[in-house]
């Protein structure tokens, strides 16, 4: 390890008091100074959370009202509200979630108890990482050449099929975390009493890992649920109620995303309203997910 | 018995992920194939997007997509090491959990709401006070002023690299503290033994450890600024076009894509060159991906 | 899991009123026309038994969705042209006429006091003005003290119909235009800086100092911005007033047309504006399902007859009685309304 501090300690401490005590004060001065700056790098993060969130509350809670939840989208001028863009979201997300859940389970599961360290293992995990990366706009683009084009239309099912391409390789990655996690005594006392190995996994690993689990797919939601890019290409939105499947399906992103720019100011504040509706409710999920996750670990 | 198809199940699943990466790079190169048929290798640098003429060429997107990201990580790289510093060596313990806790709510805030906020707040403060006041004092200087010259649009191709910092920030910062956190306390103690400051330890013994895995981190950051959408779309100034400065508005493959997909004839060439920019963008993610994996992979994976 | 169920078929179950006796068309395209669409739908839907349900996605992905048919009608500011009209099997018909106003934002100056031409726009689109005190601005404005400030074009990023009409009459009054960049809802804009829908292009001119753009006359007015003059045909400096629009709606010959689609854009007369389109609706001819379509008729009929009122309202200009006869005949011979 280089000496960090320059031939001072070489040359003896009394005759060099002066440079010492000048360079010792330098060395304070700037690891005050980069103190400080990392101090104000961290509040300049907080401030532009704060800015974020109090611009939402400033801007959309004016627009809260019972009006928002209990009546559809309409045209401008007639006291719409996101009824159906709320209940597109909540029906898209809850779809991509019931399918993308099991095949990502079904893949960490491969990856901690059966692949190990296996080539193929690890190009499934790479693989995994580049899903999991992958710009969402792109998904949206392969569910559009898959399924939208052929079937002739935009679809909610559409729209639910990308969100679930999205939810698979976070969960691939927690539920993989999770199980690794388990000591393997666990799974030598289940073997031990005679349980198959796939009784092992289903009923003791899982059980075990659950709350872990569990957190990666409330992560998951919270991250479908803001998506914007997959869906306009895919289910579209509708400014009517339409539950669907088969049809284009409202949701709250894309329904922010296409009266923030329209020149009309109750759909703007519309705009507002439901922005700060998604974020309490990204921003929630996730509180809980974490502090679930720190509190078993 | 059981275990025989559970095995199974579980492998066939993991196929199952290959066959979709797989699925996406080849429905995106299948359908960007006319564009490439048409315009040839040259599509790649072509800066012309012409729809009267019916010339496509993603020169202009790939050129926003690169400035964006590489200008976004410029200003995101010392903020997250800030962050990450205060949150490893500088925060009393009480305080790591709560800040660690608002500085990951930042990555968790939806991209749209990202462009909102910064067309309603960021676009503003840019055109009206700082762009105009940064145009007027280096706009004259002689090599460097053409950087800063141009209308004070408030949008363009800065303001974009600045809303993405901000949004790559947290994934850096939390890369780079998980990373930190790794680096054994004996090396650390020692440092300290002998008298060095905190940051010095940082410095010396922490940032040379930790270095890989730190520029993996950056390459996440990377890898999220390239396909950002939402956010972006809103304050790029959507314009295809190349422009000398650095307020000028430009295009990154995402907005192109999000803007003209709507209005894009099925079977047409303007579609084609839209899934062709598609492809191009995934295969830089990708690229940019194995990098950060590589490196990456030698500190966090046990 | 399960208390998601139970709420969904609780929602599912509870009637809520979403009007089943009355029939439901969908249409999509020009932001152009939304606020007329969208008002008489509000006045239609008791009396004629039809709800609207109408997006403002730009006249180009409007063309896109009737030509899919995922829509029942498709509205655009932009003419089809006869060959694609008879590749899609699409009938087009206009249903009003509306201005578009350049906004500008200069300090010191009011509303309809800067003067222009189109040349003089054409120049500054194409990146060749580039300063407010330029000696051409200065030619046309005399006694105007134009600052010493960039010029910010600002231009619509999606695909509009709104651009189309701006295009066009800068093609007509500037060959380099025409030459270089051409006229369609979406072109390669030599200069400026695009945003995301008429509110984009208003705020962002709003935004800059030393900003223009153009902008549909109900979304300026509603927004109370900066309007400029412009100089007509006849060499005058006209405000965008309805009167204006009403000169320029009036001096249209629409015999020598097909297929309704007519170019208002540079018309003769001393009052007339300039900028100038009509915006037209485009119906499958033979449609899968020929209820909507006479339902979609149904509706712009109810508008022809009783919505001149909502249209002014609006500053759109209403079309001429003769021509609203035309479009009801070839609505009866060209279009198919219902099973046979």
């Amino acid at each position: 390890m280089s000496a960090s501090t320059p031939g001072s300690i070489a040359r003896g401490p009394r005759r060099d008091e002066g440079i010492a005590h000048r360079l010792a004060r330098r060395r304070k001065r700037r690891n005050l100074i980069v103190a400080g700056l990392c101090i104000a790098a961290t509040v300049l993060g907080l401030v532009l959370l704060a800015s974020i969130l109090i611009t939402l509350l400033w801007l959309g809670g004016g627009g809260l009202s019972t009006t928002v939840f209990t009546t559809v989208t309409r045209p401008p001028g007639s006291h719409g509200g996101l009824l159906n863009a709320i209940i597109g979201t909540l029906i898209q997300t809850v779809i991509g979630t019931v399918i993308g859940t099991p095949i990502g389970m079904m893949v960490g599961t491969y990856l901690a108890e059966y692949g190990g360290n296996s080539v193929f293992a690890g190009v499934i995990r790479y693989v995994s990482d580049v899903l999991l990366s992958a710009p969402s706009i792109l998904i949206g683009l392969f569910i559009y050449q898959l399924i939208v084009s052929p079937m002739g239309g935009f679809s909610g099912i559409a729209g639910s099929l990308a969100l679930a391409v999205i939810v698979i390789p976070i969960v691939v990655r927690t539920t993989e975390d999770m199980l690794r996690l388990i000591p393997t005594s666990l799974r030598e006392a289940a073997v031990g009493l005679g349980a198959p190995k796939w009784k092992v996994i289903t009923f003791v690993c899982y059980r075990a890992a659950r709350d872990g689990i569990v957190t990666g797919i409330l992560l998951a939601v919270a991250r479908i649920a803001g998506e914007t890019a997959p869906l306009l290409f895919t289910s579209l939105g509708n400014l009517n109620w339409s539950l669907s499947l088969a049809r284009p399906m409202a949701s709250l992103p894309v329904t922010i995303y296409q009266y923030a720019g329209s020149a009309f100011s109750d759909w703007v504040q519309l705009a507002w309203t439901g922005a700060l509706l998604i974020t309490v409710g990204v921003l929630a999920t996730n509180i809980i997910a974490r502090t679930a996750l720190r509190g078993r670990g | 018995m059981g275990d025989a198809v559970f095995a199974a199940a579980a492998r066939a699943s993991g196929g199952f992920v290959l066959v979709l990466l797989g699925g996406i790079i080849v429905s995106l190169f299948i359908g960007g194939l006319p564009a490439f048929r048409r315009f040839g290798v040259g599509f790649i640098t072509n800066t012309d997007w012409d729809p009267v003429k019916q010339i496509f060429g993603a020169g202009v997107s790939i050129y926003g997509t690169l400035v964006t990201s590489v200008l976004a990580l410029i200003l995101a790289i010392p903020l997250a090491f800030g962050i990450a510093f205060y949150l490893t060596e500088l925060a009393p313990a009480w305080l790591r959990r709560p800040v660690g806790t608002a500085v990951e709510l930042l990555a968790a805030i939806p991209s749209i709401i990202y462009g909102m906020w910064g067309f309603f707040v960021i676009v503003p403060l840019m055109g009206q006070i700082i762009e105009p006041w940064v145009i007027d004092t280096f706009g004259d200087i002689p090599v460097l002023g053409v950087l800063f010259q141009g209308p004070p649009f408030g949008t363009g191709i800065f303001t974009a690299a600045l809303i993405l910092s901000i949004m790559v920030i947290p994934f850096i910062a939390a890369t780079m503290r998980d990373v930190f956190e790794t680096v054994p306390p004996v090396y650390k103690e020692s440092a300290y033994g002998l008298g060095c400051t905190t940051w010095e330890v940082m410095r010396s013994i922490v940032l040379p450890y930790t270095r890989v895995s730190v520029m993996g981190g950056v390459m996440l950051g990377l890898g999220r600024a390239l396909g950002e959408t939402m956010a972006v779309t809103f304050v790029i100034g959507n314009t295809d076009r190349i422009s000398s400065s650095l307020f000028g508005p430009g295009n990154t493959i995402a907005s192109i894509v999000a803007l003209e997909f709507p209005e894009s004839p099925a079977g047409s060439l303007k579609l084609a060159s839209l899934l062709a920019l598609g492809f191009i963008l995934f295969v830089i993610s990708f690229i940019v991906l194995a990098i950060s994996r590589l490196l990456l992979r030698t500190r966090l994976r046990p | 899991m399960k208390l998601k169920a139970t709420a969904l078929a609780m929602i599912l179950a509870a009637p809520w009123g979403a009007a089943h006796a009355q029939t439901q068309i969908t249409g999509a395209g020009s932001t152009f026309a939304a606020p007329l669409y969208s008002k008489w739908g509000e006045a239609a839907a008791p009396t004629v038994g039809v709800t609207l349900n109408y997006q403002a996605i730009g006249s180009g992905a409007g063309i896109n969705q009737i030509n899919n048919r995922t829509v029942d009608f498709g509205a655009s500011d932009m003419p089809v042209s006869g060959d694609q009209l008879s590749a899609h099997n699409l009938m087009q018909f206009p249903t009003a006429i509306g201005g578009v106003d350049i906004i500008v934002n200069l300090p010191g100056i009011q509303a309809n006091q800067l003067k222009l031409t189109g040349e003089i726009l054409a120049d500054i689109y194409l990146g060749k003005i580039t300063k407010w005190n330029d000696p051409r601005l200065a030619e046309v404005n005399h006694g105007l003290k134009l600052p010493n400030l960039a010029i910010a074009p600002v231009y619509r990023a999606d695909g509009s119909g709104t651009t189309f009409v701006f295009t066009d009459y800068l093609s007509m009054l500037s060959p380099d235009w025409k030459g270089q960049v051409g006229a369609s809802t979406s072109v390669k804009w030599p200069a400026g800086s695009g945003a995301k829908g008429s509110d984009g292009v208003a705020g962002t001119v709003r935004n800059i100092r030393g900003g223009i753009g153009y902008d549909e006359t109900a979304y300026a007015a509603q927004n109370h911005l900066t309007t400029a003059l412009l100089r007509n045909k006849a060499g005058q400096f006209v405000a965008p007033t309805p009167a204006a629009f009403a000169a320029a709606a009036g001096s249209a010959d629409w015999s020598k047309v097909q297929n309704f689609a007519i170019d208002l854009n540079n018309q003769p007369g001393a009052a007339s504006w300039p900028i100038e389109s009509a915006t037209f609706v485009l119906v499958p001819k033979d449609a899968k399902n020929p209820t909507q379509t006479a339902a979609v008729l149904k509706f712009f009929g109810w508008g022809f007859a009783n919505g001149n009122q909502i249209a002014t309202q609006l500053l759109y200009i209403p079309l001429p009685d003769a021509v609203k006869a035309d479009i009801r005949a070839a609505w009866a011979s060209q279009v198919k309304t219902a099973t046979r």
